[in-house]
Parts: structure tokens; C-alpha cells; sequence
């Protein structure tokens, strides 16, 4: 069976991240999953072996770190050509659809994004507009180039013998034109990743204060959820943009969405409806977030958030 | 400096959208269509700096005859000109060949900055920069909450999932920006009535030098080959807080194992 590629997303915080296996159970019913490490290894190939990766494929150094992106695409592009697989997938983020589209121009390729599923002959299933359809698509020119959102599937372990090979990393000089002299991680503590969490918990307008928000974390963290945040809450200053929710923030789709004090505006549901269970709090009962929520508090979330903390505390 | 911004018309996100039924692309005819939301941030950042700098603002669109409108919106916010490229072979246009006719159309427009939004909303793909900076053999400084100027050097705040990144680069250069760098300008009236003489130059796929083979429907890398909409989600149990509304969702959060 031919080779798939899979662009692993890992952090140094919290290691190989929740799409990279989901991304490798993807992969085994496109043939035999290898996995692509583009940057430092450290100790994530015990885990990519564990779900599925054949061979682990290595680039590291200066040249892959010290720029942005395009390093990455030509490394791959140059695997590619050497290994003619039958597909790549990469993560749904900022940097994997941006390696994605540099590869597609290279090979002269044609790319899908977003995808929620993929079949064996690589026809991906997506969730377009705002959630409120799907489509199925297929790349008519080249191979499957395809990125997976985060919580698709639900990773499943098959070891495999994860076989590690340097690559010689060999780029020009137009792929060092943007250095990257600066990697700044701003606090968030311990909490799992947004767009992989299975539970999470964001507050909206309602909420009232930056300070406030301090509630909303508390929940998320008794039910070891991660934080969101609607535009409205963001804009006021209330949490910080890279946890907006939304059509211009973070697409998510975990197994429960908490909405406290949120509206649930067009824009919103764009990035959480696909979400498997939804809960609201909010006080208006005309709240449009009630009409796809599958349970629901009409209720001032200062009474009822607290209520529902202190009675969590009880039952654990 | 000559900066040239990238701006899509697409359909209202609080709108209902849909794909047309005869071929599966995205519906613009019938909808109501805006620019993309996102690329007003780079319209104001553009003009920021030609304030800042000095310079010229260029609209760059790729887009059917009835954007336009929207180009004409972009311009009423302070831009000196745009370029519209239109061609009937261009419907149905996937992100290769898109990125293909851009790269063309900004080859003839000698541009040190290319500012563009992070994403559009209708395809939410987020690759024409890096496509674009590929093809021009450029640099691109993507996911920008933070752009500074400094004569051709730039220096740009990246917004990632776990905080920023600062990356530079030497114009020319193609940089894409998030809702976080700036907050647009409403055009005034005197600008909604200068942007009605301000020149549109419109160009045809025939005058890039681009073979219509090679867009479109026709060259396209990629198709929809089933659509269906999801059916709408309904609301299930709901009640009001009478003192014990959160005992009774942690009942609730018990029951579904989330507790
Ligand atoms: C192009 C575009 C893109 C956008 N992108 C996004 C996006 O990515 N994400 C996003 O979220 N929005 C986005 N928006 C904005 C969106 O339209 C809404 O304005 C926003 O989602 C509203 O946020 P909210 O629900 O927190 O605030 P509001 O709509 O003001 O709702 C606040 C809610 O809190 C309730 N409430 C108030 N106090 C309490 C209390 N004490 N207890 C319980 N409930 C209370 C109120 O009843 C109300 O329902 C976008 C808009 C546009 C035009
Ligand atoms: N047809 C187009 N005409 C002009 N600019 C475009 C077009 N398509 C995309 N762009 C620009 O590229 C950005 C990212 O779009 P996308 O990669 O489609 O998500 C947009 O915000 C625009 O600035």
C-alpha cells in the first residue's frame, strides 16, 4: 500500500496534539500512515508509532525553525516527489493550511481545507457555512491534499513500527525571506487546547467583566474543559482574541459546549454548532442560542454558574 | 509606498448562503454580497501607513461583474485606485487558479506591500498569501495582529494559538491581517463621493496572459460533488432558574457523563 503522509502538530507544551492521531487513524484507510515531523522530534515518536506511523520522517534545524512556513512546504514537496503518496494530511490550523497551500502551488496541486471526514479514495467530507451544510469534495488535479479539523474522529491506537529517517533539509534562499526572531507564549495554564478540547466552556457578553471571566474558568476547569469566548466578550476586552469562538475566531466541535451569557448570533454558531452536546445559560428565554441548545437555563448565570460549581465540587 | 490590498466580495455570513444547484459553486448571483469582512482591516491598515509613509493604495479584486459595488465601497474608505479582474471564465475559480491570476494581475502592478485579509469567510481556506508570496517568490508575514513600517523593513506581531510570534522581513512582501490590528474607518460622505470618480481599471483574463483553460470550472484542481444542508439543530429541554437552576444542569451534565 502506498505511503500517506501526515504533517504532525505538536507543541512543546502539550506534545504530539490531539489532531495529529486523529490525522493517523485518518490515514490507515488510505494506506500505511507515515508521519512528518517538521521540526525537533524530541520524544513524540513512541506516540506516533503507537497510532499507526510506519515511518516517522524527520526534518530539523535552523532552516526549518528559524523562518516561517515556507521552509516546511519545500522539505515536503521534495518528500512528496520522492515517495509518491497517496495523500497528504495536515491539520486545519494557521500553519497547516498555509504549508498546504505553498504545496498545492508547488506540485501544481489541488488542496481541500476543513475537512471533517475523508474516505479511502480521498473524497473529504466538509462542514461549510457556518456549519449549516456539508459537502463532499475531491481534489480532480494531482493527489489528496487535504487538512483535517481538529475533533473529527476519535483517534484510536494500532502500533506500528514507527521507523525514524533524517531528512537532509535543503532549501533556497527565497524560503528564508520571513525570520521568525520571536516565539512569545502568552499564559494560559493548563488547560487543554480550544480547538481539541472535549469540553468547553465560553462566556459572551453576559459575563460583564474581564474579571468575571474568572467564573467561566472555574467551570472549565472543575469539568477539565478548555475557555472560550464570544466576539462581543473579546472586543470588551473581557479575554483575549486567540480564544474567540466563531466565524472570525475558532472553529469547535466538542463533545459539550457550555454558553454562558451569549446570544448566539449567526457568527457564533459558525464556529460551535457542530458541537455534539450544547448547553446555554442565559436570561432571556428568547436567546436565539436556546433554539439549537440541547439543554437549557433561562437564568442569571451569576446564581446559576456558581450553583452548578459548588454542586459539582459536592459530587466529586 | 505602493501598496496594493487584496479585497473578495462575498456573500453576507448573516445571511443564508448556498451553493447553486447547477454546478455546486458558491451562490453569489442571488446573495447578498459584502467584502470580506476581514479584508476592511487590511484596507485600514493600507491607509494607515500611506499616512504614516507616504504612498499609493491600489484595490486589487478578482471577482464577477457585480463586484463592483464592493469595490467601490472599499474605495469610498480612502484607497486612490482599484483593478478589477473579470472575466466569465473565471466562475468557478478554485484557491491554485485563484492565487494563479492574482499573482498575474499583481505582476503588472509593481507593489512593495500586499496586504490582504487572514481569511475569506465564504471559503474560510486561508492560503492565497502563502500561494500568492509562492508564485511572486516573495515574503509573507501571515496571521498579522501587529504590522510596523520601518523604510523596507517589516515587522510583524503573528497571532498563534499559543500567543505571538515576531517575524520580519524586507519588502516586497505580501502580509495578511486578523480582526485584532486595527478598527476600520466608516467612509465619509466626502469619500463615498470621491470614490465615484476614482479610476477602475478592469482586466480580462486575456490581458494577464492567462489561459482561461486553466481557471475556472474548466482548470479547476478541486469540485463539490454532493451537497446536502444539515438539518438545522433544535432545541431540547429548557427551564428557568426558580434557585436551583444549577443543581438541576449539573443533573443534566450527570446524566449525559460529563460530570
Ligand atoms: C463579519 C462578522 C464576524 C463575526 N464573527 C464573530 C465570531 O467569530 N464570534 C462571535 O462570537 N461573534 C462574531 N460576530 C459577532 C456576532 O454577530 C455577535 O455580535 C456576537 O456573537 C455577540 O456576542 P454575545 O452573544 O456575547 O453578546 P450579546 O449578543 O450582547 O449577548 C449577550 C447575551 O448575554 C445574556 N446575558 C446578559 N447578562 C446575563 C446574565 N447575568 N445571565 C445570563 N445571561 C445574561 C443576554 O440575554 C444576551 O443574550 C461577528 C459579526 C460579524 C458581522
Ligand atoms: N478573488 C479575490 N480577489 C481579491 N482578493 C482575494 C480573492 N480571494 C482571496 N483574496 C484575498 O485573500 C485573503 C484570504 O482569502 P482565502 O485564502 O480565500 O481565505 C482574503 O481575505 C483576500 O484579501
Amino acid at each position: 500500500m502506498a505511503e500517506v503522509l501526515v504533517v504532525v502538530e505538536a507543541s512543546a507544551s502539550a506534545g504530539v496534539k490531539k489532531v495529529t492521531l486523529e490525522m493517523l487513524t485518518f490515514a490507515r484507510t488510505l494506506g500505511t500512515p507515515s508521519a512528518v515531523v517538521l521540526g525537533e522530534a524530541g520524544d513524540i515518536t513512541a506516540k506516533l508509532a503507537e497510532f499507526g506511523a510506519e515511518k516517522i520522517y524527520v526534518a530539523a534545524g535552523e532552516d526549518i525553525d528559524g523562518y516561517l512556513v515556507s521552509p516546511k512546504a519545500t522539505v515536503l514537496a521534495a518528500l512528496v516527489q520522492q515517495v509518491q503518496p497517496a495523500a497528504v494530511l495536515l491539520g486545519s490550523t494557521q500553519e497547516g493550511k498555509e504549508i498546504a497551500g505553498r504545496l498545492a502551488v508547488k506540485l501544481d496541486n489541488g488542496l481541500l481545507t476543513d475537512a471533517v471526514a475523508i474516505d479511502a479514495d480521498g473524497t473529504a467530507t466538509q462542514a461549510i457555512f457556518a456549519g449549516s451544510a456539508l459537502v463532499k469534495s475531491k481534489v480532480t488535479r494531482g493527489l489528496p491534499i487535504v487538512t483535517i479539523r481538529p475533533n473529527s474522529t476519535t483517534p484510536s491506537p494500532a502500533p506500528a513500527a514507527g521507523t525514524v529517517e533524517q531528512l537532509t533539509v535543503s532549501v533556497s534562499d527565497a524560503d528564508k525571506l520571513t525570520k521568525v526572531v520571536e516565539r512569545v507564549a502568552e499564559k494560559k495554564g493548563s488547560r487543554p487546547e480550544l480547538t481539541e478540547a472535549s469540553i468547553v466552556v465560553s462566556g459572551g457578553r453576559g459575563v460583564a467583566s474581564a474579571d468575571n471571566f474568572k467564573l467561566v474558568e472555574e467551570l472549565a476547569d472543575l469539568l477539565g474543559g478548555a475557555v472560550g469566548a464570544s466576539r462581543a466578550a473579546v472586543d470588551s476586552g473581557f479575554y483575549p482574541h486567540q480564544f474567540q469562538v466563531g466565524q472570525t475566531g475558532k472553529t469547535v466541535s466538542p463533545q459539550l459546549y457550555l454558553a454562558l451569557g451569549i446570544s448566539g448570533a449567526i457568527q457564533h454558531r459558525a464556529g460551535m454548532q457542530t458541537s455534539k452536546t450544547i448547553v446555554a445559560v442565559n436570561k432571556d428565554p428568547e436567546a436565539p442560542i436556546f433554539e439549537l441548545a440541547d439543554y437549557g437555563v433561562v437564568g442569571d448565570l451569576f446564581k446559576v454558574v456558581p450553583q452548578a460549581a459548588d454542586e459539582i465540587r459536592k459530587r466529586k | 509606498m505602493n501598496i496594493v490590498v487584496l479585497v473578495k466580495q462575498v456573500p453576507d455570513s448573516g445571511a443564508e448562503r448556498t451553493l447553486s444547484a447547477s454546478d455546486n459553486t458558491v451562490e453569489r448571483a442571488s446573495a447578498s454580497n459584502v467584502i470580506n469582512e476581514m479584508d476592511e482591516y487590511a484596507i485600514e491598515e493600507a491607509l494607515k501607513i500611506k499616512e504614516a509613509h507616504g504612498g499609493e493604495v491600489t484595490v486589487l479584486t478578482m471577482g464577477p461583474a457585480g463586484a463592483t459595488e464592493s469595490i467601490r465601497k472599499a474605495l469610498s474608505m480612502g484607497p486612490d485606485k482599484a483593478v478589477h479582474v473579470t472575466d466569465d471564465a473565471l466562475h468557478g475559480s478554485c484557491a491554485v487558479a485563484t492565487s494563479k491570476v492574482l499573482a498575474a494581475a499583481l505582476g503588472t502592478l509593481n507593489a512593495d506591500l500586499i496586504i490582504a485579509g487572514a481569511e475569506s469567510t465564504d471559503g474560510r481556506v486561508q492560503v492565497l498569501p502563502h500561494m500568492l508570496a509562492e508564485r511572486l517568490g516573495i515574503a509573507a508575514l501571515t496571521g498579522a495582529r501587529k504590522l510596523t513600517v520601518d523604510g523596507s523593513q517589516l515587522t510583524v506581531e503573528r497571532q498563534t494559538d499559543e500567543g505571538y510570534e515576531v517575524v520580519t522581513a524586507a519588502t516586497p512582501a505580501v502580509v495578511s491581517v486578523w480582526d485584532t490590528i486595527n478598527e476600520p474607518r466608516y467612509p465619509s460622505f466626502k469619500g463615498i463621493m470621491a470614490a465615484k470618480k476614482k479610476p477602475v481599471q478592469t482586466l480580462t483574463l486575456a490581458e494577464l496572459g492567462v489561459d482561461a483553460g486553466e481557471v475556472g470550472t474548466a482548470g479547476a484542481t478541486s469540485a463539490v460533488i454532493e451537497f446536502s444542508k444539515r438539518p438545522a439543530r433544535s432545541g431540547g429541554t429548557k427551564v428557568t432558574d426558580e434557585g436551583d437552576g444549577g443543581t438541576q444542569l449539573v443533573s443534566y451534565l450527570t446524566a449525559e457523563k460529563f460530570v
